[in-house]
């Protein structure tokens, strides 16, 4: 039962989605199902706020590593809850100015903006700009001229690097010319060797087959996954019956 | 006293000659010639309205089309504004013809929406299937110069479709990949042996697991930033079963940050029921397996933390990722993690090839549950997916050769072209798979 019942909601549901994108009739039906997810989704939201506090109280009860962050992480969590809850600082809505908390509470003077816009988001971009040093120390990696497939690779991110400046057009287009003037070709026929052309070519011919080759395969792989999911071949995210 | 006249009485004729020919404003505006001027001031109005059911809806658009005015020019001269700026589209509901009980006219005509110059076509999306419609269309240069209305000629109701017809061949080659995946499980249930390749990441998901177990150290699973409606997150699920099934047996500790209440939700079964199916329950506990935040960088700074305070021996990435794909592989790198990723998103393939051990790439990521199970009848599928690879194949090459023929042979009207265009437009266009 504890299987069956969300596989037939999970087969139902699948199936409604697939035929409301084939028959207009039932387009809103499709788009009913997603709502219902939404919804679930809303309520799990307090499981796992929930989760979060447990965890988290855990690690501090347990002197784990890390505690102090847990500390900090909970602190967050119950400031940003009631800041939010409460509208703090947040000003009536003009339609209702006698209802202090007819205002949006996203608006930017409150408290709940505040914090987004002056400790989340920074937070988020000091994150976000770790990847520049990692994309530095991952391509180090990368491109150690190991064998022959790694000098090719390292070949083409040097042609496709270079290329993108204005240092790759301007060493290219003497070397082009040299070889139209020794070679007696008509001037521009050459043109397509230079950095930036050879790498407009690699970017718009050599990647787009590449990766449509893998976009089938991510198309197919996923419409097989979810004919077992739907037919109950595959019921491993279900759990188990007891 | 006659000096003083003298000059008195010419100035006062010149006063009144002056007066009399002086413009007199308020005269001019009610003198309806001069009306006249400032209205032929307005657009010409368009021509030609008409209005159509909108194809393969559910009876909900109604396309209207017109003639644009003859103000409404492509190019305007320098230093002259444009005389159409836009065309307002008004509707009216009219509940039926004369003579039906739904004969009598509803409500005036209120603006349904608004189309830009040099455009002769607006949808209207918010139809009523049971209601009949009147459509004008006004050329307008600004709110007070609008030309005169232009309407259809009839009343126009729009049609429920059935069928998209739009989405036929993409129907058809649906079919024809959920059939061929069908027919191998069929096929395997029924004792029919089936050969599938190996997979280097996959094989490797054991010795991982096992690693860990030795170095007395535990698994990281993280399944995506994505929720459980993702097909990535569902896959990757899928693995954290088989994952967790190993871990059960070798005795490893797996942990399960998530950053989707749902996810923790179901990895949480899925996680019990592997544990369970591998007899030990009580080895399993639910605190592994946490949510963080749904937040992405907070979500990976949760991770990160996590993997440098206990440094787990095994990471394992299976769903979508973003940005954070590459911090993720990058920390657990820098930690000496045996990693594994498997992920559907093409532009974080590269970021994972370069920092992890193994990579699923693609289609491998969602073999890998039946791939993990051993059971016939999972890889079976797999099977069903290669029929897919053979028509798309097939389609590709077909399309290479018909198009460079056209291509050689030149004009519109040779088979090769129609070929290409049917190809195109039917199979692969609006027709198929980007209707």
């Amino acid at each position: 039962m504890k299987r069956t019942v969300p596989l037939a909601i999970a087969a139902v549901t699948g199936f409604v989605l697939i035929v409301s994108y084939f028959i207009p009739y039932m387009q809103s039906w499709g788009e009913e199902a997603m709502i219902w997810f939404d919804i679930l989704a809303a309520v799990a939201f307090v499981l796992g706020g929930g989760n979060l506090l447990k965890t988290h109280l855990q690690k501090i009860s347990n002197r784990r590593a890390g505690w102090g962050f847990s500390i900090v992480t909970i602190s967050a969590f119950l400031i940003t809850l009631y800041i939010g809850f409460s509208k703090m600082g947040v000003n009536p809505a003009e339609n209702f100015p006698e209802f202090s908390w007819s205002g949006d509470y996203l608006a930017e003077s409150g408290g709940f903006g505040w914090i987004f816009h002056h400790i989340y988001l920074p937070l988020a971009a000091t994150m976000f700009s770790l990847l520049a040093f990692y994309i530095a120390s991952a391509a180090f990696r990368a491109f150690r001229a190991k064998n022959t497939e790694a000098m090719i690779l390292l070949g083409t991110a040097f042609i496709v690097l270079f290329g993108r400046t204005h240092a790759g057009i301007y060493v290219s287009q003497p070397v082009v010319d040299w070889l139209t003037a020794i070679s007696g070709a008509e001037a521009g026929s050459l043109a397509g060797l230079r950095l930036d052309r050879i790498t407009s070519t690699i970017t718009s011919i050599f990647i787009v087959a590449g990766n449509r080759a893998i976009t089938i395969g991510i198309a197919l792989g996923i419409v097989s996954l979810s004919l077992k999911v739907l037919l109950g071949v595959d019921r491993s995210y279900l759990g188990s019956e007891e | 006293m006659t000096d003083r006249v003298s000059w008195r009485v010419p100035l006062l004729a010149i006063t009144i000659a002056l007066t009399a020919l002086a413009p007199q404003p308020a005269r001019a505006e009610a003198d309806p010639d001069a009306k006249a001027a400032q209205q032929t001031t307005a657009p010409q109005p368009p021509a030609d309205v008409t209005a159509i059911d909108r194809p393969d809806d559910a009876g909900d658009g109604i396309i209207v089309k017109w003639t644009l005015s003859k103000d409404d020019v492509k190019e305007v001269a320098e230093g002259e504004t444009r005389k159409v700026v836009r065309y307002e589209i008004l509707r009216k509901v009219v509940k039926g013809a004369e003579g039906d009980e739904r004969a009598e006219e509803e409500d005036k005509f209120t603006l349904a929406g608004e189309a830009t110059f040099q455009k002769d076509s607006f949808v209207d999306p918010q139809c009523d299937r049971t209601k009949s419609y009147l459509y004008q269309v006004v050329a307008v240069e600004h709110a007070d110069s609008k030309s005169t209305p232009a309407q259809t000629a009839a009343p126009i109701t729009p049609i429920l479709q059935y069928w998209d017809t739009r989405r036929t061949w993409f129907l058809v080659i649906l079919v024809l990949i959920c059939g061929a995946v069908i027919l191998f499980i069929q096929l395997a249930k029924s004792g029919v042996k089936l050969k599938v390749r190996k997979i280097a990441g996959l094989e490797a998901v054991e010795e991982a697991v096992g690693r860990a177990t030795e170095m007395g150290r535990s698994c990281l699973f993280i399944p995506g930033i994505l929720d459980i409606n993702d097909m990535q997150t569902v896959a990757g699920i899928t693995v954290l079963s088989r994952v967790a099934a190993l871990a059960a047996e070798y005795d490893a500790k797996l942990e399960v940050p998530t950053s989707r209440s749902l996810v923790m939700t179901v990895a949480r079964e899925t996680v019990q029921a592997a544990f369970l199916g591998a007899g030990r329950p009580d080895a399993y506990n639910e605190d592994n397996i946490y949510y963080l935040t749904d937040e992405q960088f907070g979500y990976v700074a949760g991770v990160t933390g996590t993997m440098v305070r206990d440094k787990p021996a095994a990471c394992f990435y299976m769903g979508a990722f973003f940005a954070e794909s590459l911090i993720l592989a990058e920390t657990g790198n820098s930690i000496g993690a045996i990693q594994i990723a498997g992920t559907a998103m093409p532009s974080q393939l590269p970021f994972f090839v370069a920092a992890c051990d193994y990579t699923l790439i693609g289609e491998e990521f969602f073999a890998a549950s039946a791939y993990l199970s051993g059971e016939a009848h999972q890889l079976a599928s797999l099977k069903g997916q290669d029929v897919g690879k053979v028509i798309g194949g097939v389609l590709i090459v077909v399309g290479c050769l018909v198009a460079s023929a056209a291509s050689l042979l030149g004009g519109d009207d040779t088979l090769a072209h129609s070929i290409v265009s049917f190809l195109t437009d039917n199979v692969l266009g609006d027709k198929g798979f980007l209707p």
